[in-house]
């Protein structure tokens, strides 16, 4: 009696809340999936909650025709590497330096960092549009680089801050005794402790530059736009092929879920630990 | 710490420091500079410096006001909503069950979606045709007739913010989680000692627990979804009739339409509106330096 009203409350309390919020959360990407494989005759009419035919026919087309959507996972794929390779460097470098040195203007420079995340996006879009024009940049991967590299350096330098300020300084004291100097403390004991922390902020880098949008659109042409934008220009005048749309929508989630599945845990432990502290 | 004197610090942070300074800090003194200029490239010839016009053009538009408005609405209903699920959500993953860690990964996937593809997929599902929203609530006798929800004033605003809320349940459960996990369990010990309910932990223990979390994702996330422009762009481009229109998609539509000088202006005063909300998050951060 006692252990079915302990099931009763614990349905209530935990699992039917649990689902309906799941439900809530899952159910456009099913909605998308199953949208991708159905046929054009079966999208335009009575919904259907089970696909009755399957056909992958839109996964083809995407490669396929004109639209090219291989070049523009290429794109992104430049573009997001890139920015990650470039923002990692400089805010390893940068939070290693925050962690471990007092020297006059940390603060300020710490606080420039944190500002940075304060502007309107618009606001920064303007200015880098006239000045990347003056450049040569525009329509190049190079103006993409550099403005994702921007802004995902403020909230990288702040996770990898914090990761390096759980390192014990003992540890490269250690390495100072044993015979190494700085330099090959940091490479040869640092990095490789940190390495999976490093990996879990690549990750945050390479997913932000993948699914911007808003300077994609404005900073790229047909031949060096990046994935957001080519999914955008499948809304035409004559309306939206929504089984290219969700098939392209599907391809372009799948490699960044399976690169966060891989780095949630330290992800999500980096991202919390300076939230959680205060 | 090293506290000697070294160069060596500030060489490694002037990569980072070049690239900030290049990308965000003389691009601001530009926006700074155009917003007091005629600085329209459809008109090439009439650019040139206009005072405090654009200014007083843009305190003197209505839909400058308009949009302000709707974007106090987008960020207390969007961050509340946000707030409210993620909560909850929270609360539920901090119970130990079956499959926990694939749930909490599974959740937080509508972060990782670009804003593109969340727009657009919402813009499916809301559909006034085909859109399974309307399927549904046929179903379910909620409705007798289709809603095109997205191409009428009453609904589109209430539709996106819908999605906003979507969004950012994962990003407050994450960090409101990692804040429950924090509290000792002596603190809930005690309170059971004292007799108290679910209710009074939840109000006397939890939260005042969690505070500083709640707070510091507030702050974060109210500048972000005011910024946000891909998902309402995406999904009805601020319309109908301006209905969805935040000032940031009010901004990004007259920047497409290259005039600058006013886009500036304004994005200039939404920097100085959202200020007043990141002074106490800087603020905040330096005490925790200290």
């Amino acid at each position: 009696m006692r252990d079915r009203k302990q099931l009763a409350k614990r349905i209530f309390t935990l699992y039917l809340p649990l689902v309906l919020i799941l439900l809530f959360i899952l159910f456009p990407f099913y909605w998308t999936f199953i949208t991708s494989i159905k046929p054009e005759a079966e999208l335009y009419g009575a919904a259907t909650y089970w696909p009755r035919n399957i056909t992958w026919d839109s996964y083809r087309k995407l490669f396929t025709t004109t639209l090219n959507f291989f070049s523009a996972m290429k794109n992104s794929f430049v573009v997001a590497a890139s920015t990650t390779l470039v923002s990692l460097t400089a805010s390893t470098l940068a939070a290693y330096a925050f962690s471990r040195y007092h020297f006059p203007g940390r603060k300020f420079m710490m606080s420039l960092f944190l500002s940075n995340n304060m502007f309107p996006t618009v606001l920064l879009l303007i200015p880098l549009y006239t000045l990347m024009r003056k450049m040569g940049l525009l329509y190049k991967p190079g103006a993409l680089i550099l403005s994702y590299t921007t802004f995902t350096l403020p909230f990288s330098v702040w996770l990898l801050n914090g990761f390096f300020n759980d390192l014990p300084m003992a540890l490269e004291e250690a390495a100072l005794v044993d015979g190494c100097n700085r330099r090959t403390a940091f490479f040869k004991i640092v990095l490789p402790i940190l390495g999976p922390c490093l990996v879990a902020t690549g990750v945050y880098i390479f997913m932000t530059s993948w699914n911007e949008y808003t300077f994609a659109v404005m900073f790229t042409n047909n031949a060096t736009r990046t994935i957001p934008v080519a999914l955008k220009s499948l809304i035409g005048q004559l309306g939206v092929q929504w089984d290219l749309l969700t098939a392209g929508g599907i391809i372009t989630i799948i490699p960044v879920c399976i690169m966060f599945f891989f780095a949630q845990k330290r992800l999500v432990e980096g991202l919390t630990a300076g939230a959680v502290k205060g | 710490m090293i506290k000697k004197k070294s160069i060596y610090p500030y060489l490694l942070v002037s990569p980072a420091l070049l690239i900030i300074l290049c990308v965000v800090f003389i691009p601001v003194a530009n926006a700074i500079g155009m917003s007091f200029q005629h600085y329209d490239l459809r008109r090439p010839g009439e650019i040139g410096f206009c005072g405090l016009e654009n200014y007083i053009q843009a305190l003197t538009d209505k839909l400058f006001w308009h949009s302000l408005f709707k974007t106090v609405l987008w960020v207390v209903f969007g961050v509340g909503f946000q707030f409210l699920f993620g909560f909850i959500l929270a609360l539920l993953l901090n119970k130990s069950f079956r499959g926990r860690g694939v749930v909490r990964a599974v959740s937080l996937i509508p972060w990782v979606t670009p804003g593109v593809l969340i727009g657009l997929m919402w813009r499916w599902m809301y559909d006034g045709n085909y859109g399974v929203l309307n399927d549904l609530l046929q179903k379910f006798h909620i409705i007798s007739q289709n809603i095109p929800f997205l191409s009428q004033t009453s609904s589109a605003f209430i539709s996106v913010i819908v999605t906003i809320v979507w969004q950012g349940i994962p990003f407050f459960a994450l960090m409101i989680l990692a804040g429950l996990q924090g509290i000792p369990a002596e603190l809930y010990e005690a309170a059971d000692i004292d007799g108290a309910t679910g209710i009074q932990k939840l109000f006397r223990v939890t939260i005042p627990s969690i505070k500083n979390t709640i707070y510091i994702t507030m702050l974060l996330r109210i500048i972000w979804v005011a910024n946000s422009v891909d998902i309402i762009f995406n999904m009805t481009g601020g319309g109908p009739a301006y209905s969805s229109q935040t000032l940031s998609v009010y901004i990004f539509n007259k920047a497409n339409s290259l005039d600058l000088g006013y886009a500036s202006a304004m994005a200039i005063l939404l920097a100085l509106a959202l200020c007043s909300v990141a002074v106490p998050y800087l603020i905040s951060t330096f005490r925790k330096e200290e």
